[in-house]
């Protein structure tokens, strides 16, 4: 209890009464929706619960990472490898997956913090880290090569081995987004989420009062990465298919970022808010596309609306979202 | 919170070649106010960030109570129990005027309420609460300084480095910032070494002077013994007499 009065200390009510309806309808949705409605909700939940991942990174310490497909697609071949090869079901396979990605966060943290790789210094080496695994991906045997690694389809319900359709999928990426957003809330309210800021703002002033700088930011990479991972290993067996030029792609990496960014950078709803209206846009600009019959129509309107959100919300949809609303919640 | 004693023996440090603080020595007593001062590029900002932890000196040692501190990272200087104010203010623009003392205050207090309460209670001693809510951003150069004080004082130091904390601010806003800091170190105790250019706080508060000059320390002494001194005439005061 007094973490939950912790957690809602200086929330409006209505925000509360808020999130509370919102996960009510996420509950019941899939009973409402039919296929494509619950394809398209998985798909927000996914990138609002990668975008918390990478926000904490980013939007809490100012870190910026360009390549977080490396930690997604590494938990994702652990998890999936460990079930293809010795039958090890996801459950405990997860364990692995989080901890190979925690260890390569660790790694990427350890070079770039300690060597004081600042912004887009840091951000090169995030990338070539997901480069390099990429390339070791298409050339290592055990996790399929280039050729990829695939999971056995099958239709019946195996929820020890995730094995099922959308609705088992739909719940698990909801039980993580959630989860991801109180685990969010509660760091960012306590000594280490706000030691977080300060580094995030000026770090050698954190540093004066006392802050450990690196140990700081090596908790942030490590918290992220593994919670990445995660999203990894669901994409994995939601898929069940893997391939080294998808998992590790630079194009996987900066699709992680976009929610946090269109949404509102450091805030706990902006990712949230940021895969609703992308996934949205995605959605009416391929059905337009299709519509028209105009070919790539889909992706020429998507980088304009994202540019005009960008021009016009610089920080991002969800404070402002929050204002007209009269929650107020800003990036602290 | 009560001060402690600091010390330089012998503090040296080379950029490149370039020589930029040679050979210093001195003490300051527990619980004492003294002020660093000299021109321009003497090394004043040096020798603090040589005491703060960001550079480690290639000579000499800085001690706290006798324990060595010089060549340990900043965060553990400050766990030692020293305080700094930035010369170019570093506030965390982007979080309120009260978040960014409680940062500070969360180095003694883990808990974030209680980090607050301390926080808050600065504030209102700098006259700062009435902005508590602002962002750090939005604040006057004045209003910066006071807050660059607030934070580094709710680490709760033994040894408290202001770093002219009185540049840019009115004759009046100069007084009232003296009044707090005397009323502080008489309160608490607490060692406060002090880098000012503003002559009428330096002789409102140190018990003593040391000057620099090139990188040496060239005087010290009481602020009236200072004032007479041919050497400090020559090289700083002079120039204020001239201007």
């Amino acid at each position: 209890m007094k973490l939950v009065r912790r957690l809602t200390d200086g929330v409006p009510s209505r925000a509360l009464w808020g999130l509370g309806i919102l996960v009510l309808a996420l509950l019941v949705a899939p009973f409402m929706l039919g296929k494509y409605g619950l394809s398209v909700l998985i798909l927000i939940l996914y990138f609002a619960f990668v975008g918390q991942a990478w926000n904490i990174m980013m939007g809490f310490a100012g870190q910026l990472s360009l390549g977080h497909a490396l930690y997604a697609g590494l938990g994702g071949y652990v998890a999936a490898g460990l079930f293809f090869h010795y039958g090890i079901g996801p459950w405990v396979g997860v364990f692995a997956a989080v901890a190979a990605a925690a260890a390569a966060g660790a790694i990427v943290g350890y070079l770039g913090f300690r060597f004081s790789l600042a912004g887009v210094y840091f951000a090169l080496l995030t990338i070539a880290f997901s480069e390099f695994t990429r390339l070791a991906f298409d050339h290592w045997e055990w996790a399929g090569g280039s050729g990829g690694l695939f999971l056995k389809v099958d239709s019946t319900v195996d929820v020890w081995n995730l094995r099922g359709g959308p609705v088992l999928f739909y719940y698990l990426i909801l039980a993580l987004a959630v989860g991801a957003f109180i685990l969010c809330r509660a760091l960012l309210e306590s000594r280490l989420g706000r030691y977080w800021l300060a580094i995030r703002e000026d770090a050698e002033a954190a540093q004066a009062v006392g802050v450990p700088v690196l140990r700081c930011k090596m908790i942030a990479i490590v918290i992220s990465a593994g919670l990445t991972a995660l999203a990894g290993v669901w994409n994995a067996f939601y898929y069940n298919n893997l391939f080294p030029e998808t998992a590790f792609a630079m194009g996987r990496s900066i699709e992680i970022t976009l929610a946090p960014i269109i949404g509102g950078l450091g805030t706990l709803f902006g990712p949230v808010v940021g895969a609703v209206v992308l996934t949205g846009l995605g959605e009416v600009f391929t059905d337009a596309s299709e519509y028209f019959h105009i070919p790539g129509m889909k992706q020429i309107f998507y980088g304009l609306a994202l540019l005009v959100i960008v021009i016009y919300r610089p920080a991002g949809v969800w404070p402002w979202l929050a204002d007209r609303l009269g929650i107020g919640e800003r990036r602290p | 919170m009560s001060g402690a004693r600091l010390e330089l023996a012998g503090v040296g440090k080379n950029f490149r070649g370039l020589r930029a603080v040679h050979d210093v020595s001195f003490s300051v007593p527990a619980g004492a106010i003294h002020a660093l001062i000299g021109p321009n590029g003497a090394g004043k900002t040096t020798i603090f960030n040589m005491i703060a932890g960001v550079y480690v000196p290639d000579a000499g040692a800085v001690t706290l109570d006798g324990r060595k501190i010089s060549g340990l990272r900043p965060d553990r200087v400050c766990d030692a129990g020293v305080g700094r104010t930035f010369q170019i203010v570093k506030p965390f623009k982007g979080l309120s005027v009260l978040e960014n003392v409680t940062v500070g205050a969360l180095h003694q207090h883990r808990d974030l309420g209680e980090a607050r309460e301390v926080a808050t209670s600065l504030l209102a001693q700098l006259g700062l609460d009435d902005r508590r809510h602002q962002l750090a951003e939005n604040l006057t150069l004045p209003d910066r300084k006071r807050l660059e004080v607030a934070r580094a004082l709710a680490t709760e130091p033994k040894l408290l480095l202001l770093d002219e904390v009185m540049a840019g601010l009115r004759p009046t806003e100069i007084d009232v910032m003296v009044a707090f800091l005397r009323d502080l170190n008489a309160r608490t105790g607490l060692t406060i070494l002090l880098i000012e250019h503003v002559m009428r706080a330096v002789m409102a508060l140190a018990r003593e002077v040391v000057v620099v000059s090139y990188g040496e320390k060239i005087a010290e002494g009481t602020p009236q013994e200072i004032s007479r001194h041919q050497a400090v005439l020559d090289v700083y005061l002079g120039e204020q007499e001239a201007s």
